[in-house]
């Protein structure tokens, strides 16, 4: 290897690894340090978390003794791995059938899943605030047909929270599944047939297993950002709804506590580490593949 | 497969479709409503679109949001171009492991916290070395390129893969130097999937509510930080305008980078 291309390898791996040691790895470690500040703080300037006097275990304390936390953090993860699941039936079939269409057809199916991802997120969720409300299109609509009396209470509540989830991540499902279908062979399918095999029998024993680390992306892809999830459940959710994003939010926005909001950040950063890195090994492998 | 079943298999993605696109096109029919009130018919009137027109604030919002999103996604460009490459063509170097994890986690980190955390590097940073002295422009600009930028290397990295690598060796064999040979010819080989992810990063950014909202200081105000404090009150009929205005352009923008872009190339 000559000197030049030994200082083009370092300048072209530095340059973004820096970048990303600033810029995505150091604030973890500050949000960490800050967690373990008194809350008395509150906002900056802090006191040092470099001196031992100043740490204190106090924000992680208000988390575990206040059960608002405990409920909210449940409450999260049980709504994004229903949600998760919900996204997967509606998401699977529609990428098994795109990858089934003709040719021709393909790349323009597989274009609609992917437009509304680059249309805004936040107008998406608006969009079902017009269709859900009280006097909102749905109810005017069973009303109009006269189905119902009463408006029904189809926003503010967990259903809508889940609408909103499987709605704005459907596109990130449907297409690792997609990726995952189309490298499948046919011939194994094929060879599935002529040793006897019926078609479900060979969709559960051959596709879905070959397709088993696009599910498993998709479910990732759609898991970990809905657990902190803010947009949806702020706006579609209620009062039962409290989400872990949505309590961070307001510790740092309305309570101006800023180092419960970095207790409360770290605690959820841990309980999805795991899942973030089984994500990371797929890529790896994804991309190596 | 029996005619049945993929009967079936159809009339699932045409629910699955019309699931995805009736909310956006009954909200782009009501943003043409003459009704202050969003959900009952007045008629059709463009009354919305020319009181969005006169909006000085959402206006001033719009033009920082453009500005942001495109300096961010020319930041994230240049940085996942260069990752891309490192992941697709050096082979094993001490730092790939550390390089793969930082650039597949921002794919799937809750935005709460990314924005939580670069917000509080930056008040560190503005104590110890006295920058920045106020979170705004510069703020969200490198919290959007540092998301922006792990998006960009998927893309890139996928075209790369595409890309026979004897051509830069034949690069390399006639004389030119690494850094002649990647911008004379890896770089215009790649061009379609750099502005696949440019366009990418640019949208993620223009969409951005949380990180922005964190990241942001006094009068940086973002678009979407002004629909969303609107939409907090209630819906509104200039919101509908202007959220047509987006789906319009994005399908638009969609509609024309698939002709330009081949397939393959990713986004």
């Amino acid at each position: 290897m000559t000197a030049g291309s030994r200082g083009f390898r370092f300048s072209v791996i530095s340059a973004p690894m820096l970048w990303l040691a600033a810029f995505f790895l150091s604030p973890f470690v500050i949000v960490f340090a800050i967690s373990l500040v008194a809350a008395s703080d509150g906002q900056p300037p802090f006191a040092s978390p470099l001196l031992m006097s100043n740490l204190t275990f106090d924000n992680y304390r208000l988390l575990v003794g206040d059960d608002l936390y405990a409920f909210a953090f449940g409450n999260s993860v049980r709504i994004a791995a229903t949600s998760t699941v919900l996204c997967l039936l509606l998401g699977y079939p529609m990428a098994y059938a795109i990858v089934r269409a003709p040719q021709a057809m393909r790349n323009g199916l597989l274009l609609l899943v992917v437009l509304p991802f680059w249309t805004s997120f936040l107008i998406r969720v608006y969009a079902w605030m017009i269709l859900l409300r009280p006097s909102g299109l749905i109810n005017l609509a069973l009303q109009g047909l006269g189905v119902i009396d009463q408006p029904l209470p189809l926003i503010a509540n967990q259903f809508a929270v889940h609408l909103g989830i499987v709605y704005s991540y459907l596109p990130f499902m449907v297409l690792p599944i997609y990726a995952a279908l189309e490298r499948l062979d046919p011939a194994l399918l094929e060879a599935a047939f002529d040793l006897g095999c019926r078609p479900w029998r060979a969709f559960w024993r051959v596709t879905v297993p070959l397709s088993a680390p696009g599910i498993i992306a998709g479910c990732l892809l759609v898991f970990i950002p809905a657990v902190g999830e803010f947009v949806i459940p702020d706006l579609l959710g209620g009062p039962d709804t409290p989400m872990i994003g949505r309590v961070l939010w307001t510790e740092f926005f309305s309570n101006r506590d800023w180092p419960a909001a970095a207790a409360v950040a770290t605690a959820l950063l841990v309980a999805l580490v795991g899942p973030i890195v089984v994500f990371q090994i797929l890529e790896r492998r994804g991309a190596e593949s | 497969m029996t005619g049945r079943r993929s009967w079936l298999l159809i009339v699932w993605l045409a629910f699955g479709f019309a699931f995805l696109y009736v909310p956006i096109l009954l909200l782009v029919l009501y943003s043409f409503n003459d009704s202050r009130l969003v959900t009952v018919w007045g008629g059709f009137s463009a009354r919305w679109y020319v009181e969005l027109a006169r909006n000085e604030r959402i206006q001033e919002a719009a033009a920082l949001s453009l500005f942001v999103a495109a300096t961010s996604a020319t930041v994230a460009t240049a940085l996942g171009s260069l990752a891309a490459l490192a992941l697709g063509r050096f082979g094993r170097f001490r730092l790939r492991l550390p390089m793969t994890a930082m650039l597949a986690a921002p794919l799937v980190m809750p935005e709460v916290i990314t924005g939580l955390s670069l917000l509080l590097l930056f008040v560190t940073l503005g104590q110890a070395i006295g920058w920045p002295t106020q979170r705004g422009f510069a703020t969200i600009v490198i919290a959007h390129a540092t998301f922006g930028l792990a998006y960009v290397t998927v893309i890139v990295q996928a075209r790369l893969r595409l890309l026979d690598p004897a051509i830069e060796e034949a690069a390399a064999d006639l004389g030119a130097t690494p850094w002649r040979s990647f911008l004379t010819v890896t770089l215009p080989m790649l061009a379609p999937a750099l502005l696949a992810g440019w366009l990418l990063a640019f949208t993620l950014s223009l969409d951005d509510l949380v990180i922005a909202s964190f990241t942001s200081g006094p009068g940086a105000t973002t678009l979407p930080m002004v629909i969303y404090s609107s939409v907090r009150l209630g819906v509104s009929p200039q919101v509908n305008a202007l959220a047509s205005l987006f789906v319009v352009a994005a399908a638009i923008l969609v509609a024309a980078a698939s002709r330009f872009i081949k397939p393959g190339a990713g986004g």
